[in-house]
């Protein structure tokens, strides 16, 4: 569990970039924590491994103050993906890159070729165990980054803007692997502006602007409300912004996808007025 | 200002039989493309990742080939030149291209001198220099922005200055790679709002590289959709839709088209295939003959 | 680090930023020679004291106060040095003129810092560039001067974020022998570097784009004219300098400190 209390956070060159943040994750949600670039977003969930240290007030992570363990100890339970793989691979093939954490971690030499072999399958990467992680596609290199992650099995998984660049089939992936994961008992936290990606996954979602929460609730309540998108700088979803406009006519606002938009268009169609 | 254009027929761009490989590559990243864009065309440019349209699109100012190498088959002329046949600086006088990561376009030290360097890098007088910046500037909405640093800029402010210093050369075609990959939606919007004007009011030519098509359909006279290296669609954003074949090549058609579709299915034509969801509530209030009060 | 500080261009409005570079780096030249032309602490302190008032003028005080309290190690540093050699191998020297001696070596070094500070502070890296330019300068140095700068706080930025993502992954800095320490920096500078390339090869491409190359000879939005200001201040600096050759060659400087 993560809780972080009254979480203040200043940059040394005096950028406040959280000013009192205060939220409880418990193990097994799924969170999407949004907002524009510069709210606060990607600076907060460095507290959750211990990058960050908050300079007034607290974050535990399973009851443990971050600012009493280091890194290391709590990375071994919170696993962090950053946006740019660039920014993490430097080995000479993809199979030293997931060993890396492993060994860092002291895992023995019979557990790291598991986790390895396992960590290849499960991102379709087994045929480029012995590449050099520099001469893969983009998106290849982020599965790469993604699976050197996984393989130490965190049960905490942290991914910072995971969507940007990819193409919607690529997305979509992602989304059904992020779903699996999180079925499967991982606290997943998703950090995005992408509207479209969290509107069709529907986690619990916390709206950040300005270096404060400024709403914490279901994804279909944050999402579809344009005060909080607009002062959070976001757009409305594609098909919330199709119902907002017919709200006058006594349609609901509240509506994500494209089949229950369907739905409710086609009720009317066919039956008139339906409360 | 309208820009002057600089030949007499009417496609500004024609491609016949082209195809590339990258140097050392196995196998080429596109083929067969036969391509007229006209002018004043919005050209909207998708596919996959690894479809060969950020390939071709270096093709266009002649990246492709001469500072890439590699083989390049077939004939390309863009503003009557013959891309293989001239240097890169005089084709970028001709075809403008905007990439995807907005720092890494942007060299200089204020933003001012970074519009200015394309018109000093061409040897043009100073007030000429100082008129067209000026210009670039108001055009992008960042005139206020002149004196700043790129560091201390927004990506969406990053991505207006790199779109401004490439308009102050005044090309008749302006490309951009995917230029809204690191933009959030808003700032992402109001980039394709002024490359919706550039095209509109002031007559360039645009070719757009995007995934993100439920932002950016609504501005493009035409689609062109690639697949492992060929051209599978070209037309009308409206037809192209429609297309069985636009959703098996791996392409994100925007929401509300594909509540069209499954509207349709059901017995219920909106009458037009929607583009953005102003037009879509438009279209189901008349659909549904809702009183528009 | 605040050494570094007081090197940094501070951005506001002044006499002195108002100055041409060239015009300034002739004062930094004089003043240098001055500096190193007297051993005696006198005219030592007086150069030190005689830039002050510059500093005042330039707004940049906090910054000069950093710099002054940043370089306080070295200057130690090198007056107990002299005061050690001289002490050992100077001969038959008295405690006074030792003192005195390292003191003016001191000094000299602060001038020096001083002068090079002033003129970092007040001139932004792109007149710099611009300057170098117009002395002649291959285009192609000074664009890779302003570009290098241009990019120190990315390349910073980049570094803290490559860091970051090894730590998250259990790297851990603090902790293991020498050997394991010096190899901990490799996950860091391996992607410092393919990055840096990659960047690289984008900005040539953003460059090429931009018709580089397509004239022998560019044009500029800005240039540097001298004006009669700057006139007035380089002739100021060279009479100085004249004022300082013909003390050090005719007249006799008393000590300060008295034996």
């Amino acid at each position: 569990m993560i809780e972080a209390e009254d979480v203040h956070f200043t940059y040394p060159n005096g950028v406040e970039a959280l000013r009192g943040v205060s939220l409880k994750i418990s193990d097994g949600e799924f969170v999407a924590i949004m907002g524009q670039n510069g709210a606060g977003k990607t600076t907060l969930v460095k507290h959750f491994n211990g990058l960050l240290k908050p300079t007034r007030g607290r974050v535990l992570v399973d009851e443990v103050d971050t600012r009493n363990v280091s890194v290391a100890t709590l990375a071994r339970k919170v696993g962090f993906v950053f946006q740019n793989p660039d920014h993490q691979l430097f080995s000479e093939n993809v199979e030293d890159e997931i060993s890396f954490a492993l060994k860092n971690f002291g895992f023995d030499e019979e557990t790291i070729r598991k986790r390895v072999d396992w960590a290849l399958n499960l991102l379709d990467l087994t045929q480029y165990r012995k590449s050099s992680p520099f001469m893969l596609s983009g998106g290849e290199r982020k599965r790469v980054a993604l699976a050197s992650v996984l393989a130490w099995d965190p049960k905490i998984l942290i991914l910072d803007e995971p969507t940007i660049g990819q193409d919607s089939y690529q997305k979509e992936r992602l989304r059904q692997f992020i779903i699996q994961l999180n079925r499967q008992g991982k606290t997943v936290i998703i950090v995005t502006h992408d509207i479209e990606f969290v509107a069709e996954c529907e986690p619990r979602v916390i709206l950040m602007a300005n270096g404060k929460v400024i709403a914490d609730g279901e994804a279909r309540e944050i999402l579809t409300d344009p005060d909080l998108v607009e002062e959070s700088s976001l757009v409305l979803p594609e098909i919330t912004q199709v119902f907002v406009r017919l709200n006058d006519f006594g349609f609901p606002r509240k509506v994500l996808g494209v089949y229950e938009a369907k739905r409710l268009i086609l009720d009317r169609f066919r039956g008139g007025f339906k409360r | 200002m309208r820009v002057v254009g600089c030949s007499n027929t009417l496609a500004i761009i024609e491609t016949r039989k082209l195809a590339y490989t990258y140097p050392l590559a196995e196998k080429p990243a596109f083929v067969g493309v036969n391509l007229k864009v006209e002018r004043g065309e919005f050209i909207l440019l998708t596919g996959p990742s690894g479809c060969g349209k950020t390939t071709l699109c270096r093709c266009f100012n002649g990246l492709i080939p001469h500072f890439y190498g590699g083989k390049l088959e077939g004939e390309l002329i863009v503003a009557g030149l013959k891309t293989s046949e001239h240097p890169i600086h005089e084709i970028a006088q001709h075809v403008g291209l905007v990439f995807q990561n907005p720092a890494n376009q942007l060299f200089a030290l204020t933003v001012e001198k970074d519009v200015a360097f394309g018109l000093e890098n061409l040897g043009l007088p100073r007030d000429e220099i100082r008129r067209r910046v000026d210009w670039a500037l108001k055009v992008t909405g960042i005139y206020d922005l002149r004196d700043k640093a790129p560091f201390e800029l927004s990506g969406g402010q990053q991505q207006r200055v790199a779109i401004a210093s490439v308009l102050a050369m005044q090309p008749e075609i302006i490309v951009l790679d995917e230029p809204t990959s690191f933009l959030d939606p808003l700032s992402a919007r109001n980039i394709l709002e002024v490359i919706h004007h550039l095209n509109r009011e002031i007559g360039i030519t645009v070719i757009l590289v995007e995934h993100r098509l439920d932002l950016a359909a609504r501005y493009a006279n035409r689609v062109i959709v690639m697949k492992d290296g060929k051209i599978v669609l070209d037309g009308e954003p409206r037809r192209v839709f429609l297309d069985e074949r636009v959703r098996l090549s791996g392409v994100g058609i925007p929401k509300v088209v594909k509540l069209y579709l499954t509207l349709i299915k059901d017995g219920l034509d909106l009458g037009k295939v929607p583009l953005s969801p102003e037009e879509t509530s438009k279209l189901v209030m008349e659909a549904l003959k809702l009183d528009r009060g | 680090m605040s050494l570094f500080d007081g090197l940094r261009f501070r951005n506001v409005s002044s006499t002195i930023h108002k100055f041409d570079p060239r015009a300034k780096f002739i004062y930094v030249c004089t003043l240098f020679v001055m500096a190193v032309l007297f051993n005696q602490l006198i005219p030592l302190l007086i150069l030190f004291f005689s830039q002050i008032p510059l500093v005042i003028l330039a707004k940049v005080k906090k910054e000069w106060l950093r710099l002054i309290r940043g370089s306080i190690f070295f200057a130690t540093l090198i007056f107990v040095m002299n005061v050690l050699s001289l002490y050992f191998y100077g001969g038959h020297r008295s405690l006074a003129s030792i003192i005195e001696y390292s003191s003016a070596m001191t000094f000299r070094f602060i001038v020096l810092v001083e002068s090079f500070s002033i003129f970092f502070l007040t001139t932004s890296p792109d007149m710099l560039g611009l300057s170098l330019e117009q002395m002649g300068v291959p285009y192609e140095f000074c664009f890779a001067f302003t570009t290098a700068i241009r990019f120190v706080p990315v390349l910073a930025e980049e570094a803290q974020t490559i860091i970051d993502a090894q730590r998250a992954r259990g790297l851990e800095f603090e902790r293991g022998s020498f050997i394991k320490k010096t190899r901990n920096y490799v996950p860091i500078l391996i992607p410092l570097i393919v990055n840096a390339i990659r960047r690289s090869l984008e900005l040539a491409e953003a460059m090429e784009s931009r018709a580089w190359g397509a004239v022998k000879k560019r044009t500029n939005l800005y240039t540097l004219k001298m004006s009669k200001r700057d006139y007035a201040f380089i002739s100021i600096s060279i009479f100085m300098l004249a004022v300082s050759i013909c003390v050090r060659l005719f007249v006799p400087i008393p000590n300060l400190i008295q034996a």
